[in-house]
């Protein structure tokens, strides 16, 4: 696909690099995880093994600098990669771009001690990562979190809890968000906890609509002991350190919708065009016709705002955020739509599970809620027309 | 050793194929293009070899339109040295791919050319033996395992009902069946590195060798679509059937 966007003044295209990055993605995706993906779903299976075979493709640090194995790639490379994981599913798609989020925030605010001891083994996937910032009590109000980390001599030591993190329990390593001070923004700071830590358990798995084959669990510190060496840059910068990893999660939660839209529409081409009722292929009627071109329009259109916003966020454009704000709403919410219209287009079947469908509208469900609700997508943007209320 | 492996962009395994509504080919416009399978895997034996220490360079070559270069970039990241295209607008057939074939392999002397067994959008599989024929060196097509020696290689040649291994003396060409080997995923960063190799682009006129076309496609058509099966009550409807439909007994 030779995608062209205009975005203000600049366009682009995608280059020979990046053609070959989505094609071994996509080879990738179609022979090791498309064909297992309804038996991880149904079966609730984490495939850590095909998890780590990306380390050594390069999927582990896609953003992360090359002197610590990372692949030193931009924002709209990873989409590309993110989308073609997802068209075999989302779910596989959304765990490797949440490792690379936090893999993306130890590379930007760790320093060169904390880079040169998680990075590599991250970047490789010999460990897994996960990202905490919600809480039970607090979720689209991220900065009224109230985990405490309390320092006592050379280490942190944390008390409460985290909820919905995907990963917890088979991820290695744990990115978490803590309260050091004041409360509000100002007084959240980021430790990079590692599972063995004393005080660290995790709650049960929950039992959730889609995103089958990844557990999503409460991580609960109860008189957890952290090194300091653990504390990405200063106390109090973890708020922001929280919201700048988000700005890239975004996209690639959009890139997931996207992939898994996109495998909708050619579902539901195929089946439409083999399908016969009233004595010829569904296809042939208009009304259904006039859907498919619908679901095509609505596709394309959220790739071009994936890709600009992509693009915007690698030149670091200083309405980054809106941008990615902005298409994680749009393409989140169109994409959940047409993968429901591709489920409608194949009657009594695509509420099977063999189908496929009814997996891919449960998995596409959560994008339009986390990494930010497609409310608080909209406070974003609004913030950026109007200001602050 | 060098060793050289064509490659070609064919339309991916993974689409449907498509007829043109008048019959005169299959729809290309606006479908994934990629490596052919089976040269997938001549690359990754040729890449396996100079992992070995068998093979010091792997030169691949490409024949057709200007984004055949994607298909050479990506043999480049799978860890090929350099690459060449010979750019040919339109459809060339097996024997002009093996001239121009010939004429690389006379530039670049290779101790072995590594081919696959054939392209997946024409199912030729003559192009190897084609290219054998006019150098006048040895071949062993089929080849599921290739044991590498200075001037001699044993290769194990998938045949009909068995295997059979034959010695072969070098320089040789060879052509790859499916179960040589599994070809890898070139990893990012190689294919961040694949764009500092070396490509050159030549064309027909450099080896001597005009285009043309030898055959003409009279009409391409959809295979019959299956009819769906039924279940026989007995035998004796079932030999009646093998007898008189079927025609098989
Ligand atoms: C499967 C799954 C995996 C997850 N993985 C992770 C993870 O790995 N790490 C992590 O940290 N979190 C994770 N989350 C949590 C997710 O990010 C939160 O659920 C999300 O941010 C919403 O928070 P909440 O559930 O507390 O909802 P609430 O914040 O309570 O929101 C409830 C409703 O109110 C709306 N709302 C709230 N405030 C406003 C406002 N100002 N204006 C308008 N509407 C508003 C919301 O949009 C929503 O509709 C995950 C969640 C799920 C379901």
């Amino acid at each position: 696909m030779d995608a062209k966007v205009e975005s203000g003044s600049e366009a682009f295209s995608l280059n020979a690099d990046q053609r070959a990055i989505q094609e071994m993605s996509q080879a990738f995706a179609a022979d090791r995880v498309a064909p297992h993906a309804l038996e991880w779903d149904e079966k609730r299976h984490f495939p850590a093994d095909v998890i780590r075979e990306t380390g050594p493709l390069g999927f582990g640090g896609i953003y992360v600098r090359d002197d610590v194995g990372g692949s030193a790639l931009g924002r709209l490379d990873a989409v590309l990669i993110f989308e073609a994981l997802a068209a075999a599913c989302p779910g596989f798609s959304s765990f490797i771009s949440i490792h690379n989020m936090a893999a993306w925030m130890i590379d930007v605010f760790g320093n060169e001690e904390q880079r040169k001891r998680f990075l590599p083994k991250l970047t490789s996937m010999e460990w897994l990562a996960s990202y905490c910032l919600t809480e039970p009590g607090a979720g689209s109000d991220a900065a009224a979190l109230k985990t405490r980390a309390v320092k006592s001599g050379d280490h942190y030591v944390i008390n409460g809890s985290k909820q919905f993190i995907s990963g917890a329990g088979v991820s290695d390593i744990y990115v978490t968000m803590v309260r050091t001070g004041e409360d509000g923004p100002n007084g959240v700071s980021t430790l990079v906890i590692p599972k063995d830590a004393p005080g660290l358990s995790f709650g049960p798995a929950e039992k959730k609509m889609g995103w089958h084959m990844q557990p999503t669990r409460q991580v609960v510190f109860e008189d957890c002991r952290v090194p300091v060496e653990n504390l990405l840059s200063d106390e109090g910068q973890g708020f922001r350190i929280a919201m700048a990893g988000l700005d890239g999660g975004r996209l690639n939660i959009a890139a997931c919708s996207l992939g898994g839209a996109q495998s909708a529409v050619d579902k539901a081409v195929a089946y439409t065009g083999e399908r016969e009722a009233f004595g010829q292929k569904i296809n042939r009627f208009q009304g259904l016709q006039f859907k498919l071109a619908d679901m095509e329009t609505n596709l394309n259109a959220s790739r071009m705002l994936l890709y600009t916003a992509a693009a915007r966020l690698d030149a670091k454009a200083p309405d980054a955020s809106k941008w990615s704000a902005m298409a994680k709403r749009f393409v989140t919410d169109t994409c959940f739509d047409i993968a429901n219209d591709a489920l409608q287009l194949h009657g009594g079947y695509g509420y099977l599970h063999e189908y496929g469908l009814e997996k891919l509208v449960r998995d596409l469900r959560v994008h339009q809620i986390l990494e930010g609700t497609n409310e608080i997508m909209r406070v974003i943007v609004a913030r950026h027309m109007v200001g602050r209320s | 050793m060098k060793i050289l492996v064509p490659v070609k962009r064919v339309i991916d395994h993974n689409v449907k194929i498509r007829v043109k509504t008048d019959g005169s080919g299959v729809d290309l416009a606006n479908v994934k293009m990629s490596m052919n399978p089976f040269d997938e895997i001549a690359v990754e034996e040729a890449i396996r070899l100079k992992e070995a220490g068998k093979a010091d360079e792997v030169v691949v070559v490409s024949i057709g339109p200007a984004q055949a270069q994607d298909v050479l970039r990506t043999a480049l990241a799978m860890g090929a040295d350099r690459a060449i295209l010979i750019t040919v607008d339109g459809t060339v057939e097996p024997l002009t791919v093996a001239k121009l074939l010939k004429g690389v392999a006379e530039n670049e002397q290779p101790g072995l050319v590594i081919l696959g067994k054939q392209a997946i959008d024409d199912d030729a599989n003559q192009t190897g033996q084609m290219l054998a024929a006019l150098l006048g060196w040895s071949q062993a097509t089929f080849a599921s395992r290739i044991d590498l020696g200075a001037d001699r290689a044993k290769v194990t040649r998938e045949v009909d009902g068995g295997l059979q291994v034959i010695d072969v003396r070098l320089p040789a060409i060879m052509t790859a069946d499916l179960r040589l080997n599994q070809p890898r995923y070139a990893s990012l960063p190689n294919i961040m590195k694949a764009k500092k190799k070396p490509l050159e682009q030549k064309t027909p006129q450099d080896f001597g060798v005009t285009v043309e076309a030898r055959l003409r496609v009279l009409r391409t058509e959809e295979p019959a679509v299956r009819q769906g099966g039924i279940k026989v009550a007995n035998t004796a409807e079932l030999f009646d059937k093998l007898k008189n439909e079927a025609g098989v007994i």
